[in-house]
C-alpha cells in the first residue's frame, strides 16, 4: 500500500499543476457551475450599473426561490434514476387545495389556514405517492407516468377553479412567514436555501442519500446488496412533489393570487435544466443539490441580466439551450475521461 | 453418491440433500447432494446448463428447490430469501458484483451496512464516513488487496480490483460461507492471479468457507480443496483435488459429449 501511495505521489508531481487543477475540476462538479455563475454576475455588473442594485438582487432571489425548491426534488429523483414532469402542476394544485379548504363557505370549507397548508401538502404527497407506485409497481417509466399526471392534474386544477384565479387566503402572520421579506431576500428564497442545505446533507451524509445514489447508479446491484430500491424511488417522488407543492404555496402567497395555470411545464423544465446544468446526470447515479441550486442561480442571473440589458427574451431560451447541451456534453466527456483513468482519482 | 465426507457431517457448514429443481419441462437439478466443510474451498464445475447456477441460487436463498433439504451448521433450514440466507452467514458475490460504479470504494464496501455517527452512545442518522474510510482501508490491506485510494470511484478500477472489493465486502460483513459465481470470468491473467491469491489467503486464514463456480479446470487445482462436477443436473464426481486431475475431469466431460453424440 505504501508503495502504491508513493507511486501515485510520483505520478501527481509529474503531471504538474494544470493536471491537478483539472482533476479538482472533475472531482467537484459544483466547481465548474460556480465559476460560470460568478463569471455571469461579473459580466452583467460590468455591462450595467443597474445589475448590482438591490431591486435586481431582489428579483434574482424571487426568481430563484420556487425553481430551486423544485430543483432540489428533481435532483434527488434524477439521481435515483427517475424524473417528475408533473411537479409544475402540483405547484398549482397545492395552493388550490389550500384555497378550497380554507376559503369561507360556500367557496371553500372555511378551515384555518394552517390546516389548509397541511391538506395542500398532503395532496402533493399523494400525487408523489401515485407517481412512485405507478412507476415502481406497475413498471411504467416515470417519464410517461408523470407526463400523464401532468395533463391529469392540469384538468383537475382548471376544473377546481373553473379556469379563474382567486385571491390567496391567509392572515398577516401567514403572509409574513410564507410570503414576506424577513431579511435581504423574500422568505421563499430563505425557504429554498434551507431546503438546499438540508437536502445536500441528506444526500451526502445519510443512508437515504447513499441509497439514492446506489439506486440510480446500479439498480440491480443495489437490490442485491439489500437496498429497498422501490422505497427509495417512491420516497423521492413524494419528496419532489411536496417540495413543488410547498413552492406553490409560497409563490401564491408572494403574488397574493392563485392561478390554475401557475407554474406548469415552464417551471418544471427550468428546474430540470438547472439540475442538469449543475452536474446532475439524467442517467442517474450522480448529482448534487448545491450544483442544482447554482444552476438555478445561473438561469436567474441570465434571465434578469438580459432583461436589464434590454436583450430580447428569445435570447434567454437560446442561451439556456446552449447551456444545457454544453453542460451535458461536458459531463459526459469528463465522465468518459475519468473512466479511462486519465483524470480524476484513479485506482491504478 | 458422495464418496467423501461420510462421518464428518459435524464439520459441514452447508449440507444440501436430495435437491431437485425443475423449470417447466427442464430438469435443472436431480437429487443433488452436496456438502461444504468448515474452512473448505469447494470448486463447482460443469458445462453450461449443467445446473451450477441453479444450485448456487438455491443455497443463497434466491430460488426455492422443488424438493430436498438444506442444513446450515447442522440445522435444517428453509431458505425463503437472500436476506435470510445472509442473516445465516451465507453471502453471494454475483457475477455483476453488485457494485455501484459512481460510488466510492468505501461506500460500496459498506452499502446497506453503513456505520453511523454516535453522540454519547446514541446513534445519529448521519454517516460516519471517516470510520468507514478507515475500516475499508484496513480490511483491504489485511486482505492484501491493492487499492491505492478508497475514495476512488469503483468505475475507475480494474475488473480484478472490483472483484476483490466485492469479496472483501462479503468477508467483512461476517459471512461464514461465500458463494462466488465465476469470479475469474472475463479477467486477464494478472487480474485472475490477484483473485486466486485472495482466495488462497482467505483459505489459509480459515475463517470462511467458499463455493466457487469455475470454468477453467486449472484454476480448480490452484485454489480448491475439493471439486464437484455437475452434469445434467447430477453430481458425477466428488473428489479432493489431490486425488483427481485435469485429465480425469476433462475425460468425464468429453465422455458425456460422446455419449450424447452417439445416443
Amino acid at each position: 500500500m505504501a508503495e502504491a501511495g508513493s507511486q501515485s505521489g510520483r505520478r501527481e508531481r509529474a503531471r504538474g499543476l494544470g493536471w491537478r487543477a483539472l482533476e479538482a475540476f472533475a472531482n467537484r462538479r459544483e466547481a465548474s457551475i460556480l465559476v460560470v455563475a460568478i463569471g455571469l454576475i461579473v459580466y452583467f455588473s460590468l455591462r450595467s450599473s443597474a445589475f448590482y442594485s438591490s431591486p435586481t438582487i431582489k428579483n434574482i432571489a424571487e426568481y430563484v426561490g420556487p425553481i430551486a425548491l423544485i430543483a432540489c426534488g428533481e435532483v434527488m429523483l434524477l439521481i435515483c434514476g427517475e424524473i417528475d414532469l408533473s411537479v409544475g402542476r402540483v405547484f398549482a394544485l397545492t395552493p388550490i387545495i389550500m384555497y378550497l379548504t380554507t376559503a369561507p363557505e360556500p367557496d371553500g370549507l372555511g378551515l384555518p389556514i394552517w390546516l389548509g397548508v397541511i391538506f395542500g401538502l398532503l395532496a402533493a404527497a399523494a400525487v408523489g405517492l401515485a407517481n412512485g407506485l405507478i412507476t415502481t409497481y406497475l413498471g411504467v417509466p416515470s417519464f410517461i407516468t408523470t407526463l400523464g399526471m401532468l395533463f391529469f392534474l392540469n384538468g383537475i386544477n382548471l376544473r377546481a377553479l373553473h379556469g379563474f384565479q382567486v385571491e390567496t387566503p391567509g392572515g398577516h402572520t401567514f403572509r409574513e412567514i410564507f410570503g414576506g421579506y424577513p431579511l435581504w431576500f423574500n422568505s421563499e428564497f430563505w425557504w429554498a436555501l434551507f431546503a438546499v442545505v438540508v437536502l445536500q446533507i441528506v444526500l451526502v451524509r445519510t443512508r437515504w442519500g447513499l441509497h439514492t445514489v446506489a439506486t440510480g447508479g446500479n439498480p440491480i446491484g443495489a437490490r442485491e446488496s439489500g437496498v429497498n430500491v422501490r422505497w427509495i424511488k417512491i420516497g423521492n417522488f413524494v419528496l419532489c412533489s411536496v417540495l413543488g407543492g410547498f413552492a406553490g404555496i409560497l409563490d401564491s402567497t408572494r403574488i397574493t393570487s392563485i392561478l390554475p395555470l401557475q407554474g406548469g411545464t415552464d417551471i418544471m423544465f427550468l428546474a430540470v435544466a438547472a439540475a442538469v446544468i449543475g452536474g446532475t446526470s439524467l442517467m442517474g447515479g450522480s448529482g448534487t443539490i448545491i450544483g442544482g441550486f447554482l444552476g438555478v442561480v445561473v438561469l436567474a442571473v441570465l434571465n434578469i441580466g438580459f432583461t436589464i440589458l434590454g436583450v430580447s427574451a428569445f435570447n434567454f431560451d437560446l442561451i439556456i439551450g446552449i447551456a444545457i447541451l454544453g453542460a451535458m456534453i461536458l459531463n459526459v466527456q469528463i465522465q468518459r475521461l475519468k473512466n479511462l483513468g486519465q483524470i480524476g482519482r484513479g485506482g491504478r | 453418491m458422495s464418496d467423501s465426507g461420510n462421518g464428518r457431517e459435524a464439520d459441514d457448514v452447508i449440507r444440501v440433500e436430495h435437491i431437485s429443481k425443475r423449470f417447466g419441462a427442464v430438469r435443472a437439478l436431480e437429487d443433488v447432494s452436496l456438502h461444504l466443510r468448515r474452512g473448505e474451498v469447494l470448486g463447482l464445475i460443469g458445462d453450461n446448463g449443467a445446473g451450477k447456477s441453479t444450485l448456487v441460487k438455491i443455497i443463497c436463498g434466491f430460488q426455492k428447490p422443488d424438493s430436498g433439504t438444506i442444513f446450515v451448521n447442522g440445522e435444517e433450514v428453509v431458505l425463503r430469501s437472500v436476506a435470510q440466507a445472509r442473516s445465516l452467514g451465507i453471502d453471494t458475490v454475483y457475477q455483476d458484483l453488485a457494485l455501484v460504479p459512481g460510488m466510492s470504494v468505501y461506500h460500496n464496501m459498506f452499502l446497506k451496512r453503513e456505520l453511523l455517527g454516535k453522540l454519547g452512545g446514541v446513534e445519529l442518522p448521519v454517516l460516519n464516513n471517516g470510520e468507514m474510510r478507515k475500516r475499508a482501508r484496513k480490511y483491504l490491506d489485511e486482505m492484501g488487496v491493492r487499492i491505492p485510494d478508497v475514495d476512488a470511484e469503483v468505475a475507475q478500477l480494474s475488473g480484478g480490483q472490483r472483484q476483490s472489493i466485492a469479496v472483501a465486502r462479503s468477508v467483512y460483513s461476517d459471512a461464514k460461507v461465500i458463494l462466488l459465481d465465476e469470479p475469474l470470468a472475463a479477467m486477464g491473467v494478472k487480474e485472475g492471479a490477484l483473485i486466486l491469491d485472495l482466495i488462497r489467503k482467505l483459505r489459509d486464514q480459515g475463517e470462511v468457507s467458499m463455493i466457487l463456480i469455475l470454468h477453467n479446470y486449472a484454476h480448480v487445482f490452484e485454489v480448491c480443496d475439493r471439486v464437484n462436477l455437475l452434469q445434467h443436473g447430477e453430481i458425477t464426481l466428488d473428489k479432493p483435488t489431490n486425488e483427481t486431475s485435469v485429465a480425469e475431469l476433462t475425460e468425464l466431460v468429453v465422455r458425456e459429449y460422446r455419449q450424447a453424440a452417439s445416443g
